[in-house]
């Protein structure tokens, strides 16, 4: 049904930390090779030898950052699902398939009834569904339903492929819903931040921003003192470092 | 977006269709019956049914399609095609007793012909809905524009000449509105490189974070070459509206109607065309393309 | 209306069983956990408990289930039909691909073993490979490390024993400035992003220098897009600042390095420039108490960093005293050197103050009692926090080896090598360049060689010439064009066998390298050389041999092909002897196992060579009745013992596999790691984790763990003294002197202590640097076939610097033509503007031969895709004294990759990048056109 339920028990979500993501896509990949053997249809590609081109349920962009002053930056961008609080994807599914889930939130689409119109993916203004090109039904990031529950996997591996992958460990996942949950705590410390919030989807997902750059020139004030050199003259310098050295 | 014949061809044959059933569910032609009002008729269910048909072929997996009646509640696509399946049936029993028994039941034809506009409208909504896409998130506009678009094929198909001419003018003064609405509404919109990413500054893509094509690229970032653009959109307003309202305006006869017809099928596709290809979604801007 | 969403079945079974081994999607080495379904590959996940990448995997790796079920893989032995480089093949059994090899390499063996050069890739048996080229006899034998990053081992190993990833890693959990210098990725792939995670979490900061800003230098904080080639120099202006504000660590320059080693200063000495030494070889300090010259490890010397010692008229200085009169000068500081490293000088000197204040100003003490090897006890560990690591992007410069051993310099003077929060060595290292073997090439017919081929020259004497005086190798490593090449140079291999000089050789023997395409310079001169007939119409190089994997362009040039199994479907040994996977706190050591059978006609190549080495009855492949004495590498594996007790693993070691480093053979050891999860961990005593060159405690345990046989502590080498000795022979001093033309040389490149000079000529007209950067998605050329890695990178723009963008008036969508003084290549760009202005650079090794890696012709690799190699040369154009010299470092050989100069300009689109080859035939089938890959129901 694409009515979106009133209230969620939980919101369970990813906290992405932009100042940490080095861009290797290692969540990229992890999440195709999970999802291809799991949830639903295999995540397929056609032409995979030649121009090739498949389906994938995340994405890393990058991007460039000329700041109003100062040195041009390269942020990487991990993109998925956001598990959107008001979903136009769920509301505009004719079929029912689109849902979102009462107990924590998260956005899945039921293949056995999607008729792979397309229309929820235009709905999305984040480009966070594809359709499967070979299955003819639309997929996106599960929020790997089928692992954060998962009885038969051990406890600490019940998190998203994703998530568990990432080398950096700039991703991170939890109950945004709950205030005191680790990832609520990072989101409100490091300001993390709703992606196009004027499209008024309410994201559960969050970014954290990239902390500032390129400080260290400007701190040369307060480090100054520490250069001073100890002598005028190289000369100098070995009495100064006799000096130092009957001191040790 | 993609312009995808498909689509294009759906929702120009269906709502002259609808907007043809529409006017003879409001009585004109009235005076038909039998094998003219057969042909009538038959000319708007052919265009509304084969529109319809042409939008499954949109779909990646039609053998669900089934399931599209059930959410009407929210989805504007399951309101359509509730819509159109009761429009076309009421719409049927009423020609089908004017057809084989001459018995016109009047109020049954406003009923399935306002199902029938509602059906255009429902189409209409499909688009207005996509706020990810502000061109047509124009919530007076963009229904305005299926709207006229629809009434005036229907007239013109009717041969409500009469009526034409005006809806002509109309749909040009509409058309006119909505590009120029389309033209500000992503700015208007807000989305921009920085709402996007979050970041501040000048945000620009560095790498794609795939070199290949994919669904999105292909679906949603369609760019269109502006001179092309132009092009068309003189091409719309002169076939689909201005040119045929002139020929209104004079005694036209069959050929006349005809050449109306083919002028106005060519300026509506054109038009449809730009409606998809000049429409940015705002997912285009994660890919440094609006 | 209530609200029903579809039953879900939340606990799926996940796989029938997991498979635990090592990957091999790149040499990180991670661990594993392959998860099967119906006996085949279905997921595969980081092992949370192997000490690499403790869970974690990168995208390689998670996409390593397409490798292994890649089109491109190579079905069964395979013999050229048609002419090289063509790719016409036919299968054969591999009785007659042994039988071929033999008929090639029996004679050979026979008559003079050094007509055959024995070569290898990144594989990681080089201990393996290594004894089967000795055995063979040949000294022509050497890994891939020549061209790769030789520089940056070899100096670390001079200066202190060891350098960065296999060798050594920061002390992720306690440092807090962290600096990168040239790296866009390493081979140390996930643990570098485990570990800037961790700088992360504890908002450390991570400062990056690197021409341009991507991948890692993204998040650093502070990015420094130095000119390409002078970290050298910018390094040492960070020594001067720090000296000049005595900014240093005195007491751990005076303890633990070479710093009060006395120099002899007699200019006209034979030893003027070495250090002082008592009879026992023992190097010399000033003693500060009983104010004379003293054995630097008495246990109550107290050395002093600022004596002389003058004795009949000659004073001898300090090591350290040499330092401060060098590096003092005016000519590193930071004004002097800004404009040439394209940094502000208050950015150097606020580089040099931070690190500075977080060495010093946030120094702290563990609380842990440690005896150095004065065998005086501490009680705690001074910490540092401070810690540097780099790579390529300062080793592949004709100026490496020295940048290196500058950047060495500057960790040891600021005190931060081996202490908390600073540098840490990962055993087997710190091991010294003495602790090493020598370089050996004495070959005798139907004989094995001398000893090893590789390893580290302390002076002229152990070059490696022939009694004439002309190279001994094929690579001509070890002579005073490269006197220090520690691992042999790989990249002149081709051209030298190609040019007969310094001699011919009769078979090449190849592996894992893909040397006709990205792994080469001058990848069209090298297809030339390949494939060019003598007088004859022989081949001038007249068999080649080569195992491959996959369908790669190397294939096609050679002759007779061992095709290899894919990294899950046989044994391999990440050994001790060999490349470790260890960690700082740890030994490690680990193994692959076939976790699918082939369904194949193919063989592990360690396993082919042992079959061969048998069949040509090599001493050590066959026992004293003829017979093989190993069946396969697993066998091998696990009996091998290269001493007694000391094999290629060290866990599950003794009969019961109860001992761990030293112990008989296990003949269960194999099912025991397999048990163990693939990998056997051996943790450092806590009394032993820092301090290891000095420290008792650790020394100790690595007699126990088999990496030394008795305890060597020794003290960093900032002062290199087997330079000092090339340039004594410059000099005129000794026995072996150099050639005349490379006399002047060797005396300006040999510096003891670290310099600097320009890693580049000048050409008229070629001004622009040009590098490459791994992606980190992406392996070399195999990447490429891997369905999912090849979508995200299938083709590679030339990025172009703002400046240089605007200047051309370039837009999206333009090509352009790239020129060097060796070549010209046509290739898309792409605009970016946090880059060094006068750089541009593109991804390594994307673009593809067509018709290689079972690829369409379509391919946007073959289409749009290049490789910056057509415009690097293995020799420099000529000089006005008529030679070519190589483009190498003078001192170790190492190829100068980054070091390209080009000319960029606007030009219209070719239809495909320029220039591509005629397609190769494919011996693989075709790959399918749709791929929905579910191994489960
Ligand atoms: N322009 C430029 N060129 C460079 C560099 C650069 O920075 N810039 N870097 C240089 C450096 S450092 C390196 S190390 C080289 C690397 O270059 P190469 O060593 O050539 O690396 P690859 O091309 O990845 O791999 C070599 C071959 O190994 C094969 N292979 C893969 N797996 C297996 C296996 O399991 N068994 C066997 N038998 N074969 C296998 C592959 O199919 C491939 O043909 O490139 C060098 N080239
Ligand atoms: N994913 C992936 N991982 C790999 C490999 C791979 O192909 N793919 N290859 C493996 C191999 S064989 C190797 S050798 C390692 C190499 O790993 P890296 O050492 O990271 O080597 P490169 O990717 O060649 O990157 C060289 C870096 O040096 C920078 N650079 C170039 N010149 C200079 C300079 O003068 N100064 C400074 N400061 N920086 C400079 C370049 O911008 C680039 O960022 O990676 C290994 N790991
Ligand atoms: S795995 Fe982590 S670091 Fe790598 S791209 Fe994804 S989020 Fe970024
Ligand atoms: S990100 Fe897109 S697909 Fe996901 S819930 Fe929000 S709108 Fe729907
Ligand atoms: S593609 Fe499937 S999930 Fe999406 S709107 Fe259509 S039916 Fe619903
Ligand atoms: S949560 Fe699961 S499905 Fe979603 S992006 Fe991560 S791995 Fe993919
Ligand atoms: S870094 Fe990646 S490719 Fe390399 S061994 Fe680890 S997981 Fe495999
Ligand atoms: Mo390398």
């Amino acid at each position: 049904m694409t009515a979106l339920p009133e209230t969620t028990q939980t919101k369970l979500g990813l906290v992405i930390d932009l100042d940490t993501c080095v861009g290797c896509h290692a969540c990229v990949v992890s999440c195709k090779g999970w999802n291809t053997e799991n949830y639903g249809a295999p995540l397929s590609d056609m032409d995979p030898y030649g121009q090739a081109e498949g389906t994938f349920l995340n994405r890393v962009h990058s991007y460039e950052v000329v700041p109003d002053l100062g040195t041009a930056q390269t942020v990487h961008f991990p993109k998925s699902c956001l598990h959107c609080e008001d979903a136009p994807c769920v509301t505009v599914c004719p079929t029912g398939a689109s849902y979102k889930r009462t107990e924590d939130g998260i956005v899945l689409v039921n293949e056995d009834a999607c008729m792979g119109c397309g229309l929820c993916a235009w709905a999305c203004p984040y480009g966070a569904r594809e359709l499967d090109q070979a299955a003819g039904v639309m997929k996106k990031c599960t929020l790997c339903v089928d692992r954060i529950y998962n009885e038969n996997l051990p406890e600490e591996d019940r998190e998203p492929a994703c998530v568990r992958t990432c080398p950096a460990g700039a991703r991170h996942f939890g109950d945004l819903g709950d205030p005191d949950s680790d990832v609520s705590q990072l989101v409100a410390e490091r300001g993390g931040i709703d992606l196009m919030p004027e499209q008024g989807t309410k994201p559960t997902n969050k970014y954290l921003p990239p902390r500032p750059k390129d400080t260290l020139d400007t701190d040369i004030d307060v480090l100054g003192p520490l250069l001073a050199p100890v002598a005028e003259q190289p000369k100098g310098f070995l009495g100064w470092l006799d000096r130092a050295l009957e001191k040790l | 977006m993609h312009p995808a014949p498909s689509v294009i061809f759906f929702s120009v044959l269906s709502g002259a269709g609808f907007g043809l059933l529409t006017l003879l569910g409001f009585g004109a032609r009235a005076t038909s019956q039998g094998w003219p009002a057969f042909v009538f008729f038959a000319v708007g269910f052919v265009l509304a049914v084969g529109g319809l048909l042409s939008a499954t072929l949109h779909l990646a997996n039609p053998k669900n399609a089934i399931y599209s009646f059930s959410q009407w509640r929210t989805s504007w696509l399951s309101r359509e095609g509730i819509s159109a399946v009761a429009a076309l049936s009421l719409m049927g029993l009423y020609a089908a007793l004017i057809i084989f028994f001459d018995i016109r039941v009047a109020p049954l034809g406003y009923v399935a012909g306002a199902l029938c506009l509602f059906t255009v409208f429902t189409t209409a909504m499909i688009y207005t809905q996509i706020k990810a896409v502000p061109r047509w998130h124009q919530p007076l506009a963009t229904p305005a524009l299926f709207l006229s678009y629809a009434l005036t094929g229907g007239a013109l198909l009717a041969g409500a000449v009469a009526h034409a001419g005006f809806l002509f003018l109309l749909t040009a003064l509409i058309q006119l509105w909505h590009w120029n609405g389309g033209d500000k509404a992503f700015r208007n919109a807000g989305t921009n490189m920085n709402t996007a990413t979050g970041l501040k500054g000048a945000v620009r893509q560095f790498e794609s974070p795939h070199t290949g094509d994919n669904y999105l690229l292909k679906e949603m970032v369609y760019v269109v070459g502006r001179k092309h653009a132009f092009k068309l959109r003189i091409i719309a307003l002169l076939f689909a509206a201005l040119i045929p309202s002139f020929m209104m305006l004079g005694e036209v006869k069959h050929l006349g109607a005809l050449i109306a017809v083919a002028l106005y099928f060519t300026g509506t596709f054109a038009s449809r065309w730009l409606f998809f290809a000049e429409a940015e979604h705002v997912v285009g801007l994660y890919y440094g393309k609006r | 209306m209530t609200f029903q969403q579809p039953k879900l079945e939340t606990s799926p079974k996940v796989s029938d069983e997991i498979r635990k081994t090592t990957c091999y999607m790149c040499a990180c080495r991670c661990g594993i956990n392959v998860h099967m379904k119906d006996g085949k590959v279905a997921y595969i996940e980081g092992n949370r408990d192997h000490p690499v990448n403790k869970g974690v995997l990168c995208a390689k790796g998670s996409a390593g289930i397409m490798q292994h079920n890649a089109p491109s893989r190579l079905r069964a032995p395979l013999k050229r039909v048609g002419p090289r480089g063509s790719g016409e093949f036919e299968e054969i059994s591999w009785d007659e691909a042994y039988d071929l090899a033999a008929s090639w390499l029996e004679p050979i063996r026979r008559d003079d073993p050094s007509k055959l050069a024995f070569f290898t890739g990144r594989d990681q048996s080089q201990s393996f490979t290594s004894m089967w080229a000795q055995s063979f006899g040949t000294p022509n034998y050497a890994a891939h490390g020549g061209f790769c990053s030789v520089n940056m081992a070899a100096a670390g190993i001079y200066t202190m024993g060891g350098a960065f990833w296999e060798f050594g890693q920061p002390d992720w959990d306690r440092t807090k400035l962290f600096m990168l210098f040239g790296v866009a990725e390493d081979h140390d792939s996930n643990p570098i992003k485990m570990g800037l995670g961790k700088l992360k979490k504890r908002g450390a900061r991570v400062i990056g220098v690197n021409p341009i800003r991507s991948g890692y230098n993204a998040v650093a904080d502070d990015w420094v897009g130095i000119t390409p080639g002078t970290d050298g120099l910018f390094i040492l202006s960070l020594v001067h600042c720090l000296m000049s504000a005595g900014k240093i660590d005195l007491k751990y320059l005076r303890d633990l390095t070479d710093a009060p080693v006395l120099i002899n200063a007699d200019e006209n000495s034979p030893e003027f420039g070495l250090a002082l030494r008592d009879d026992d070889g023992h190097q010399l300090v000033w003693c500060r108490d009983q104010q004379k010259p003293r054995c630097f490890d008495a246990p109550d010397v107290h050395p002093d960093l600022a004596g002389t010692w003058e004795v009949d008229g000659v004073t001898h200085r300090t090591v350290f005293h040499h330092m401060t009169e060098r590096y003092l000068g005016t000519e590193y500081a930071p004004e002097t050197v800004a404009e040439t490293v394209g940094i502000s000088a208050n950015r150097i000197r606020a580089i040099a103050a931070e690190i500075a204040r977080v060495a010093f100003d946030e120094a702290f003490e563990l609380p842990i009692e440690w005896t150095d090897f004065r065998g005086r006890t501490h009680k705690t560990m001074q910490g540092r926090p401070v810690s540097f690591h780099a790579m390529r992007g300062i080793s592949a410069h004709a100026n490496g080896f020295q940048t290196c051993r500058a950047l060495h310099m500057l960790q040891i003077i600021l005190g931060t090598v081996e202490v908390p929060g600073g540098f840490r060595f990962k055993p087997p290292y710190p091991k010294p360049a003495t602790a090493h073997p020598k370089p050996h090439c004495k070959v005798t017919p139907g004989a094995p060689l001398d000893g090893p081929h590789l390893g580290f020259v302390h002076g002229p004497d152990d070059l490696a010439l022939k009694d004439d005086g002309s190279p001994a190798r094929i690579d001509k490593a070890f002579t005073w064009e490269n006197p220090m090449s520690a691992h042999g140079l790989m990249h002149m291999v081709i051209s030298n066998a190609h040019a007969g000089d310094p001699y011919k050789i009769d078979t090449l023997f190849m592996y894992m390298a893909n040397m006709s395409w990205n792994s080469s310079m001058n990848t069209g001169g090298v297809m030339e050389m390949l494939t060019d007939k003598d007088e004859n119409g022989d081949y001038v190089i007249p068999h080649i041999i080569y195992s491959d994997a996959y369908s790669s362009e190397m294939v096609a040039f050679s002759d007779l092909i061992l095709p290899d199994t894919t990294y899950l479907e046989r044994h391999d040994c990440i050994s001790t002897l060999d490349r470790p996977i260890c960690e700082a706190e740890g030994a490690a050591d680990a193994i692959r196992w076939p976790v699918v059978e082939p369904d194949r006609d193919v063989r592990g190549f360690q396993t082919a060579l042992i079959q061969l080495g048998a069949k040509m009855k090599l001493p050590g492949f066959v026992n004293d009745d003829g017979t093989a004495k190993y069946e396969d590498y697993a066998d091998y594996i696990v009996n091998h013992q290269r001493r007694p007790g000391v094999g290629p693993l060290i866990g599950f070691r003794g009969e019961d596999g109860t001992k761990t480093g030293r112990g008989e053979v296990n003949p269960n050891q194999m099912q025991d790691y397999i048990d163990n999860g693939g990998f056997y961990l051996a943790h450092v005593p806590e009394d032993a984790q820092f301090y290891k060159p000095w420290n008792k405690a650790y020394q100790d345990w690595a007699v126990e763990m088999s990496f030394y046989d008795k305890p060597q502590p020794y003290i960093f080498t900032l002062w290199c003294e087997p330079m000092r000795k090339f340039q004594l022979a410059a000099e005129g001093h000794g026995e072996r002197q150099p050639p005349e033309h490379l006399r002047q040389r060797i005396k300006d490149r040999m510096d003891p202590l670290p310099v600097w000079y320009p890693s580049t000529d000048q050409h008229e007209g070629f001004t622009v640097n040009a590098l490459t950067q791994r992606p980190m998605a992406m392996y070399h050329s195999w990447g490429s076939q891997n369905a999912w890695l090849r979508q995200i990178h299938g083709h590679n723009p030339l990025y172009v610097p703002t400046k240089i963008w605007e200047a051309q008036r370039f837009a999206e969508g333009d090509w352009a033509r790239v020129t060097s003084p060796h070549g010209e290549i046509t290739v898309p760009v792409a605009h970016m503007a946090a880059l060094n202005e006068n750089t541009i650079w593109t991804w390594n090794a994307i673009g593809k031969r067509k018709g290689a890696w079972a690829l369409e012709e379509n391919a946007p690799e073959v289409k749009k895709g290049f490789l910056l190699n057509h415009l690097i040369h293995e020799l420099h154009p000529p000089k006005g004294d008529g030679m070519r010299w190589a483009n190498s470092d003078p001192i170790t050989g190492q190829a100068a990759w980054f070091d390209l100069k080009v000319k960029i300009e606007k030009c219209a689109a070719p239809a495909e990048s320029q220039p591509n080859y005629p397609a190769q035939k494919s011996p693989v089938p075709k790959a399918p056109a749709k791929q929905a890959w579910k191994v489960g129901s």
